[in-house]
């Protein structure tokens, strides 16, 4: 990149990083604030509590005291981490297309529902268990797809705001899951008084761990964890360097240039939909088949917070495939922090989601902070980064969507001088007057 | 039958006010995703505030008033907590559906940590109220008229205050969008900020305006949901009532009357999900309650499907207001 000379702020990944880096401590300090405020005004919570409390939010699992709960805590964290790299990454590749899917609750439903299904019906006993396995986990991911392209459909044909349809798709899901296994044999009645479905290691299916949970004290961890990362790195790999991730990138940018350039915008909007689901659903089907998870079947009322959770460690990974894998392990690390706090503190699990959604809520405003990096480094370009913000929203979706002009591409990554950008912006924004 | 008129209408008035909530600051340029989080958030304040009302032996006997008040305090907190939201839309311009999305997250996390650290439960329940036949369900915030003739009790018996007062809101805040100088302003902020500006209006204040109100009436709502529908638990989720009545909003049209027609058919909807039970013939069909559960979502994706053509959202929302854009 050209801009290397000056300063580190000048290039875009960096800036991404630090804004992150940025959004977290902002939602590290106001959970700070919210448990000194807690102790200030509580005579049953001393102030020390409040120290306490972040300080065994941030050690994660590290405060479990010794090494082997440490162990089982770093071992569980990680298997929880799978799950919600899979939704995270199913989170940003629509975020990449220009979508917002926050249908993955229902998707990973579905995957749940699907790979139960397969890998409880099917008896081992005639079947070898390494092909129900598979089976399990693409009936799983089948079902995801299916369900991610019913919002991608609506989207493409009637140019429905994807958010709310997945909204309802999520609501569907939920009840359809509880529909399908009400009463049926898979509900594991002796040990759990009908809350919850069969494990699937009673029928022998579960995934390999190649002694990687005792080494982690006893703790799920499987390899389902390497099986997610890989997955982030190949669609890092379709994303970037293929035709095929070009244009469902080029169609998030600006949807009615990609239409100019000859792409099928809405088979790419499908598409993306659908495979957002399909990951999704993976997640649920990997932490499925893990053998040992009871899968609370009732669901008809809540939907699993993973799939919610995949948008924070998208956001925070500015929606790279590679980050997310990160994102979702330091979230689940936060979480395995919250757990303790319930155990050790006067606070409860329900901190790191407080700590979450503030994340979140700087993370919509990364824009801004990014911008704040740009102009407090490179000098006083306040026209280029107004245009900028301006410009760029991923318009979640209403008609006058294709309007905004397409301004993804910061100036600075454009032109060398300052001349040369404001010459860039002016050109878009004329050429936004012209569509109006 | 009287009882499902009944029942819809009480189905009807969470979404009809939480539907013209988000229709205000739609109107206003900003999208309000967050609904769903301002309903836990005012549920959550209102449920806490009946609570501590019970405390007082003054109110113990003034039930009505105990709900009005909860009512008011949940509008109040609604209105602070959507602030959040315009903030970061306005000032930060922040992407709206991700600030919607935090908001939404932010609401069921406040709410179960606080209730998880005062109370040591997972959920809030306001105490029944007590009558002279022991504990009433309803909290006594029920007007009973059972000596009326069928069409009036159809709105007069096991009815809340709150559903009066939903409509008078409704009525009022549709006139003021559409007959006073205020709405006019608010709605020219939705369609083309730059021009609204030209013409002097401040359109980061409307904007505040109609978030606040949008915030306002949302948590208004959620209370109203708890308090009628959900019997009196305040955890950290409204069933999704939220996203229901943004569809509703979008089915509407962004348009009171659409919204009021909306509002009906989905109350009415969701009100069979909640009793089919009670009517002859639908129990006969001896259908799953989740087939039930499932028709008012697949309705709004159907309606949606079919009048995406005539749908006509306000032009400017979802951009940050920008000066120098034309």
């Amino acid at each position: 990149m050209k801009e290397e000379k000056k300063g580190i702020f000048a290039k875009e990944g960096v800036r991404s990083v630090i804004a992150s880096l940025i959004c977290i401590l902002g939602g590290l300090i106001v959970g700070f604030i919210v448990l000194i405020f807690l102790a200030m005004f509580n005579e049953n919570i001393p102030l020390s509590q409040a120290v306490k409390g972040i300080v065994t939010v941030l050690s994660g699992p590290f405060a479990a005291g010794n090494a082997k709960d440490v162990l089982f805590q770093l071992g569980n964290m990680l298997f929880k981490a799978t799950p919600l790299i899979m939704t995270g990454l199913s989170v940003s590749l629509a975020f990449k297309t220009g979508l917002f899917n926050i249908g993955a609750p229902g998707q990973y439903l579905m995957g749940a529902m699907g790979s139960l299904l397969v890998a409880l019906s099917i008896p081992t006993t005639v079947v070898p268990s390494v092909i129900v396995w598979i089976l399990a986990l693409l009936a799983g991911i089948a079902l995801g797809v299916l369900w991610g392209a019913i919002p991608g459909f609506f989207k493409a044909k009637f140019n429905v705001n994807e958010v709310i349809v997945c909204i309802m798709t999520n609501w569907i899901a939920a009840n359809v899951v509880s529909w399908v296994f009400d009463g049926s044999r898979f509900i594991n009645t002796p040990e759990t008084k009908m809350n919850f479905i069969f494990k699937t290691a009673q029928n022998g299916v579960a995934t390999w761990s190649f002694g990687l949970d005792k080494l982690f004290g006893g703790s799920y961890l499987d390899i389902s964890i390497f099986i997610a990362s890989l997955i982030a790195v190949a669609l890092y790999i379709v994303m970037n360097k293929t035709t095929f991730g070009y244009e469902l990138r080029a169609c998030g940018f600006n949807r009615n240039a990609s239409k100019y350039a000859g792409m099928n915008e809405k088979r790419n909007i499908i598409l993306s939909m659908a495979i957002a689901g399909g990951l999704a659903a993976c997640g649920a089907a990997l932490w499925c088949l893990n053998g040992s998870q009871d899968f609370k079947w009732n669901t008809n009322l809540v939907l699993p917070a993973d799939g919610f959770n995949g948008i924070p460690a998208a956001l925070l990974a500015s929606n790279n495939p590679i980050g997310v894998i990160f994102s979702a392990i330091f979230l689940k690390y936060l979480g395995a922090g919250g757990s303790n706090l319930s155990a050790y503190t006067s606070f409860n699990e329900y901190v790191p989601d407080l700590i979450i959604a503030v994340i979140i809520y700087f993370a919509g405003a990364s824009k801004f902070i990014k911008d704040l990096l740009k102009r407090g480094k490179i000098g006083k370009r306040r026209a280029a980064a107004a245009a900028d913000t301006a410009a760029a929203p991923p318009d979640p979706g209403g008609p006058p969507a294709g309007e905004v002009g397409d301004g993804a591409e910061p100036p600075a990554d454009e032109g060398s001088g300052e001349p040369e950008a404001d010459g860039t912006d002016g050109a878009e924004n004329a050429e936004g007057g012209d569509e109006r | 039958m009287i009882f499902l008129l009944q029942k819809t209408l009480i189905y009807t008035i969470p979404l009809l006010i939480v539907a013209l909530a988000g229709m205000f600051a739609e109107r206003s340029g900003i999208i309000n995703i967050a609904l769903d989080g301002i309903m836990i958030f005012g549920a959550f304040s209102g449920a806490l505030t009946a609570l501590l009302l019970r405390d007082i032996p003054f109110f113990v006997d003034h039930n009505q008033l105990t709900f009005v008040i909860a009512l008011a305090v949940a509008a109040v907190s609604g209105g602070l907590f959507s602030l959040l939201l315009a903030f970061s839309a306005i000032k930060l311009k922040a992407d709206q559906t991700i600030a919607g999305t935090a908001l939404n997250m932010l609401a069921p996390a406040i709410a179960l940590f606080f209730i998880k650290v005062f109370y040591n439960k997972d959920q809030l329940e306001m105490t029944p109220a007590l009558n002279s036949q022991g504990q009433v369900k309803d909290f006594g915030y029920s007007l009973k008229n059972g000596e009326l003739n069928d069409f009036l009790k159809i709105f007069f018996d096991k009815a809340y205050i709150s559903t009066f007062i939903a409509l008078g809101l409704f009525i009022l805040l549709s006139i003021l969008i559409y007959k006073t100088k205020t709405g006019l302003r608010l709605r020219s902020c939705g369609e083309h900020p730059q021009a609204a500006a030209s013409v002097g209006i401040n359109v980061n204040r409307m904007r505040y305006l109609g978030t606040t109100v949008s915030g306002a009436l949302a948590g208004f709502g959620g209370y109203v949901y708890i308090a009628t529908v959900a019997n009196g638990q305040a955890t950290g989720a409204v069933a999704g009532m939220g996203f229901l009545a943004l569809a509703i909003m979008i089915f509407g049209n962004w348009k009171p009357l659409g919204i009021a027609l909306g509002a009906l058919f989905f109350g009415f909807l969701k009100c069979l999900g909640g009793n089919y039970q009670r009517v002859p013939f639908l129990k006969a069909l001896n259908l799953p309650q989740y087939f039930y559960y499932i028709i008012p979502y697949v309705a709004v994706l159907l309606v949606l499907a079919f009048t995406s053509k005539r749908s006509r959202a306000p032009k400017a929302e979802g951009i940050p207001y920008d000066k120098g854009m034309r």
